[in-house]
This record gives structure tokens, sequence and C-alpha cells, in this order.
């Protein structure tokens, strides 16, 4: 047993597959797992308990859609009684103030609300759902409960041009944090990525706009920004490195290092049904398979930044490089770079279709939309 | 940002220490955490929107004693400042 591992910081806990909303950019697998494989409360509960005994401070609870789950004021109440801030992040739809006020009794800390752009329209493009209003009706509802509020913007090229409208959205609202995290590319969002991916201009004009958020809402409002790492010179540290401070269980218990594992070949992943959550952490395959350095490749292998960054993401270096041990092609210093060149490249001399003629079906993509399992 | 020193500093919300139990003693927030010993305990136990800045000020002063009072106010501004930009705190007046 490696006992020099560093505990996980947080546990991301998808309580189910199940979601109203049928976002082009959702996170999930393409392949959702049904009603009948989740986890139990009582199953769950242990999973906190196993969490906050490994040194976990944080659950955060997504989904799908957590609200779904009809058990969900248990959930929130066993995390914390294990000792756990309780994170969740919803849609808001499957809510009404009398159920939020329940959900701030049992202990919620932290409500994160996202969104699909700052209108109607662009929302029901991107989740194929009428979903703004009711988020609309939510802000309004939280601005009465003792609870944190964040909401997060998911930005891609279809809603970049809403920034201001998005900022000024969060600036009326109780919100204490605002992320603008550009769609990373993965899962449903992989498949949609043509149509997902913003303009250098667009992200030049992003970045200077939410630069100057920062300084003006500096002490009121913490903004966040995410950029689409396709346009980065060196990749993120993909969940703070392999196994080193995240954990996420899928629904149905299956315990992995990040959300998009499974598509690597050749890992397999323990369940929390059967394993301890300390053991999976420490010991198992799939957790040691990218934590330390030996698996890696020139140029990471010498590269200064490689205690950073640890060689990018792994799921990406498959997806774009079909090998997961390369360094991340988005990465400046990859041998692999000039394929993610060349995708932005497209995108850079179509034009952004930013300004769509009013005949909506002209322009709009053909998304492939996330459906609901059973 | 500059902070009053006759305001009372609150943990904002979603922002609170962990149980008395767990060490530990950290500062849970949103998407973030911050361990706290010594003087960052004792200023933080002291943001809870009965104490003015002042008064955190003058008891940190007599806790550390031995410390210079310039020093001890300038740490305290300091850090309340960075809570602040983490809006871990609310400045009520």
């Amino acid at each position: 047993m490696t006992s020099t591992v560093a505990n996980p910081l947080a546990v991301i806990a998808e309580l189910t597959h199940r979601c109203p909303l049928h976002c082009a950019y959702c996170s999930n697998p393409l392949e959702l797992q049904t009603r009948s494989s989740e986890l139990s409360t009582q199953d769950w509960s242990r999973v906190f308990r196993e969490a906050a005994a490994l040194g976990v401070l944080q659950a955060d609870f997504t989904g799908g859609e957590p609200l779904t789950r009809p058990d969900i004021l248990d959930l929130i109440r066993a995390a914390r009684a294990a000792g756990l801030y309780v994170n969740l992040i919803t849609s808001g739809l499957p809510l009404d103030e009398s159920r939020l006020e329940s959900l701030v009794q049992a202990g919620l800390d932290h409500f994160q609300l996202s969104f699909q752009g700052a209108r109607e329209e662009i929302a029901q493009e991107i989740c194929s759902t009428k979903s703004h209003a009711q988020k609309l009706r939510v802000l309004e509802w939280l601005k009465r409960h003792r609870v944190a509020v964040t909401l997060n913007f998911v930005i891609h090229r279809r809603n970049n041009d809403q920034l201001p409208e998005m900022l000024a959205l969060a600036e009326s609202s109780s919100a204490s944090r605002v992320e603008f995290a550009n769609v990373q590319y993965y899962g449903w969002a992989f498949v949609n990525r043509d149509a997902l991916l913003p303009t250098r201009e667009q992200l030049t004009q992003s970045i200077d706009f939410l630069k100057k958020a920062q300084e003006r809402l500096a002490g009121k409002i913490k903004v966040e920004y995410v950029v689409p790492d396709y346009y980065a010179k060196y990749p993120k540290p993909c969940m703070g490195g392999w196994g080193r401070k995240l954990m996420l269980i899928t629904p149905n218990g299956d315990a992995l290092p990040c959300h998009a594992a499974r598509v690597i070949p050749g890992l397999s992943f323990e369940n929390v049904k059967n394993r301890g959550l300390r053991e999976i952490w420490e010991a198992s395959d799939s957790f040691q398979k990218f934590r330390a350095e030996s698996w890696m490749q020139e140029p990471c292998k010498t590269c200064d930044r490689r205690g950073l960054d640890f060689g990018g993401c792994r799921c990406q270096a498959f997806l774009l490089a079909a090998d997961a041990t390369a360094t991340d092609p988005v990465c400046s210093l990859s041998p692999q770079r000039p394929k993610v060149d060349a995708i932005l490249a497209g995108i850079n001399s179509r034009g952004a279709g930013i300004n769509p003629p009013s005949d909506a079906s002209l322009t709009k993509p053909a998304w492939l939309y996330r459906p609901n399992p059973s | 940002m500059s902070i009053d020193f006759e305001s009372r500093p609150r943990l904002a919300p979603g922002c609170r220490m962990n149980e008395k139990t767990q060490q530990p003693r950290t500062l849970l927030m949103p998407e973030r955490a911050l361990r706290l010993n010594g003087p960052s305990l004792e200023i933080v136990e002291r943001c809870d929107g009965k104490h003015t800045v002042m008064q955190i000020i003058t008891e940190l002063q007599h806790l550390y004693a031995k410390a210079e009072l310039a020093k001890v106010e300038q740490d305290i501004l300091g850090y309340l400042a960075l809570l602040q930009k983490e809006r871990a705190l609310d400045f009520e007046l």
C-alpha cells in the first residue's frame, strides 16, 4: 500500500445521469447509465463517510441533474453529517422555492446554477428544452436564502458574444462567484466540437472583457474564466493531475480519475460497492496508471513544466493522438500540435456564424443532443 | 477595496469552518479550502458579524503581545483583504 499518496480534496458525485436537459456539450459519457443501476442512499452515505475519512473536504453533487434524485435531501444530510462541504451543480429545473428552502435547511453550502446563455433562444438551442425562464425564477428565490451562489455559464462560439449580458445577470443576482467556462471537448462536446469551438477573435475579445470585469468586481463577485485549451500554449493540469486531487463516482458507483476516463482503452475501474474508497484511491490500477511520471514520453519526460501540468489531459491525448501516454496535443511543445492547429484553422477560416441570418434554421448546427437515460 | 475599521466582518454565505473535532481547522468555501492555524484561525473565529475590524486588531495585539503592534495590524488587514478577494467575507456596518 502506498502511504505517500496525497489524499483527494473533493469527490465528484455523479448522482444520476438522468436530466431534463439535453445539452449538446454534456460532459457525461456517450453511454449513459440507467436509473436502475444507480447507487442507493445508503451506498452514497457510506461513500461520503469513507471520503471524509480519506481527507476529502468537499462533495460536488452533479449529474445529470442531481435534483432528479428523490433522496437529494437525505444525501445532503449524509454528506454534511460525514463532515463534507456540499456543492450542488444544477440546472434548477426540478425546483420550486419550498424545495430550495429544504435544500438549504438540509445543509447545502453552495448552489451552482448552470446557464446555457443569457437568453431563452440560445438556451433552447443548446439544451433542446425550455429552461431559461425557470433559471431566472431560481435566481430570485436564491436572494432570500443564505447559501453561496455561483452562476456557471458554459461558453462556446454560439453564445460567446452574450458575455456582457451574462455578467449583468450575475451582477443582478445574489451570486458571489460567476464562472465563464469554455466547453471542454469530451463526451457530447467532442462530437459537437466543430459547432462549439470559438474563433480566435471571440477568444481575444472575451479575455479582454473578463479581465476588466475581474478588476471592476474585485471583492464583490469572483469572476472565473476557463479558456478553451485548444487555444492555449500549454495544457491544463487536468483534474489537478491524474489521481492527485479529485475522484469521480459515477451513478452506478464506478470510481474514475476524471469524467472522461472511460474513453481510454485498457483501463478498468473499481466500484465502491466492492472496494473501500481508500483502497481505490491509493492502490487501484486505474488511479495509479498516470499518477507518477514513469508513463511519460518526450517532450514531457524531461520538461520543466511536467510538475505543473502533469503532461495535460490523458483523455485528450487519446482522443486527439490515439495515445493516452502522449503529451497532450494542445501543448505547443507536442509533436501532435499541428493536428490541433488544423482544427482551429478550419474554425477560423469558416468564420464564426456570429451573426446568423434571421432564419435560424439555415444556420443552426446539426446538434447531436444527449438523450435522457431510462 | 479598502477596509473600514468600524465594519464588522462576517463569513459570507457558504463560507464556514469545518467542525471543531476535525483537524486541521479549515475554512471551507466554494471550490476552495484554507487551512487555518495560529493567527489566521484567531482572525477567522472573530469574523462573526459582532467584532469590528478594530476590535479584532486590538484583541490580537493582546494575544500576540510580543509582536510589534503595527505589524499585527498590517497582517490582519492583509489577511482580511485576502479573504475579501476570495469573497469569503461580508463587511457589515
